[in-house]
């Protein structure tokens, strides 16, 4: 479970994020909406530690992640599985690798224990016979697959997902957002999921923080979006004619 | 001057960063390994081509310039060596390499950077700037010694074959002015500037790479700074350690 309580941020003079507080559920699939410039991805490296809260708390199963020192944040930070809206795969390496590269840094596992490790991850995602490829050789979709199985190949207790359905097809988003919710069941951890996506929202959001200029305007399940009558919500996730109809007949 | 400061105080909290200790032994040896290949083995091509031709130019243009009869032919073997040792393999090589090598590192750790290959690595709890700056100042240190090495045998084999193949002086009395006065400390000298600029390379042209932002215009950018940054600095150290080591 991630605590959040508090926490503000600003830049120069511009106040991005603005006393939030929120609790991300174990076992559960934690969405943070808004539009773009609301502050989610500010809220998302605040959490992982990219960048420092200038006020408030974050606590990683009531271990306060905000007044700890390099070191004890690097022992948090190994429970921490992310991945990048643009995959963040290393160039360098295969996919093999890429999956293979976390064991090698934190494991003690023999040289074909990390190979099996990394090969049942890339199954896990389907990937399976992608090992021998390059990032460059494969999809968009293909790149936040294996971007999925390293970021699970250390069991990480704690799931950042930063918009994994950017510039993928709406067929392509479903696998994923699939996936990610089937690995969080599977393996019980907190996952938090940046997007604005509407379809992730009404397909996986067990629970959904909307983000509306910097503070915390709503915060619900997907069943009680629909009956929301947040305005500023309403217009962000009903913003077209389409799926106002649906809104309207529901 | 304020921002000169702020970018001095940035460089040494990154080398700070840098020479932290390592997560896994082992994955750093790796690293090394293959940065010896890239950075060191993959240069010794340019450098063996830029010091033939510094060689055959130096004694040419000596030859050229002794006119005076009283002057001894064989000087000009003795100034092919002494200005490829004192001064062409190690800083002339070391501007060339800064063009190369840096602009590389920055080119590679800057894309890292805003692909967010580097914010990757910090989530996994890695000292990202330790893990990719290290193995390079290492495989750096460790290999360009052997690169001026390489271009003192080249060049001064490139001034001898100039020299004789245009008749500007004889293979005898090249060879004779090669051993004349001959002082090893130039080498240990030459070799010292080499490993100072090895780490001056390394050290500002990743700094410019790990705190590039932007896209690809801005790893352009930082690419162009890291050489002309790096180049500037080892002018400078060239003189201060010439002042250091070689002043009476």
């Amino acid at each position: 479970m991630i605590e959040v309580q508090n926490i503000s941020k600003s830049f120069a003079d511009k106040k991005v994020l603005q006393n939030i507080s929120v609790t991300f559920e174990t076992g559960k699939t934690n969405l943070i909406i808004g539009q773009s410039g609301s502050g989610k991805t500010v809220l998302m490296k605040l959490l992982v530690g990219l960048i420092e809260v200038d006020e408030g708390n974050i606590f990683f199963d009531g271990r306060n992640f905000t007044v700890m020192d390099f070191k004890e944040r690097k022992n948090v930070r190994k429970e921490f599985g992310m991945v990048f809206q643009g995959g963040a795969l290393f160039d360098s390496l295969t996919v093999l690798e890429n999956v293979v590269f976390p064991l090698n840094v934190f494991s003690n596992m023999s040289k074909s224990e990390k190979i099996d490790r990394a090969q049942f991850c890339l199954k896990r995602v389907n990937l399976e016979n992608a090992g021998h490829l390059y990032p460059s050789e494969i999809s968009g979709g293909m790149k936040k697959r294996v971007a999925i199985a390293r970021a699970i190949a250390l069991n990480p207790k704690y799931l950042f997902c930063d918009e994994p359905n950017s510039g993928l097809d709406p067929q392509t988003s479903i696998v994923i957002d699939n996936l990610i919710k089937e690995i969080t069941d599977e393996y019980q951890m907190t996952t938090i999921i940046n997007t604005h996506d509407m379809n992730s929202v009404m397909e996986i959001g067990d629970k959904i923080v909307f983000i509306y200029k910097g503070s915390k305007l709503w915060e619900g399940s997907k069943h009680d979006i629909m009956q929301s009558e947040c305005d500023e919500l309403n217009d962000f996730i009903f913003a077209s004619e389409f799926t106002r109809l649906i809104k309207k007949h529901f | 001057m304020h921002l000169l400061l702020y970018h001095i105080g940035r460089y040494v909290l990154l080398l700070k960063k840098v020479f932290s200790r390592p997560e896994k032994g082992r994955v750093y040896l790796n690293q090394t390994l293959d940065e010896l290949v890239t950075i060191g083995f993959n240069s010794v091509g340019i450098v063996v081509i830029i010091s033939i031709f510094m060689g055959a130019v130096i004694t040419l243009q000596t030859a050229y310039n002794i006119e005076n009869p009283l002057i001894p032919i064989y000087l000009i073997g003795l100034g092919t060596r002494d200005s490829m040792i004192l001064e062409f393999s190690s800083t002339v090589v070391g501007l060339v390499l800064a063009g190369k090598v840096g602009s590389n590192i920055a080119s590679e750790i800057g894309t890292m950077r805003v692909t967010e290959q580097i914010d990757a690595l910090e989530i996994m709890g890695i000292n990202s700037a330790s893990f990719l700056i290290l193995p390079k100042i290492l495989a750096a240190v460790i290999f360009f010694p052997f690169l001026t090495v390489i271009s003192m045998f080249v060049g001064i084999f490139g001034g001898w074959a100039a020299g004789v193949l245009t008749g500007a002086v004889s293979s005898t009395a090249f060879i004779y002015g090669l051993q004349y006065a001959f002082v090893p400390f130039y080498v240990v000298y030459a070799l010292i500037k080499t490993i100072v600029f090895a780490f001056i390379i390394v050290s500002v042209s990743a700094y410019e790479g790990y705190y590039c932002q932007g896209g690809a215009l801005e790893v352009g950018r930082a690419s162009t700074r890291a050489v002309v940054y790096s180049s500037l600095v080892i002018l400078l150290f060239n003189v201060i350690i010439t002042q250091l080591l070689l002043a009476k």
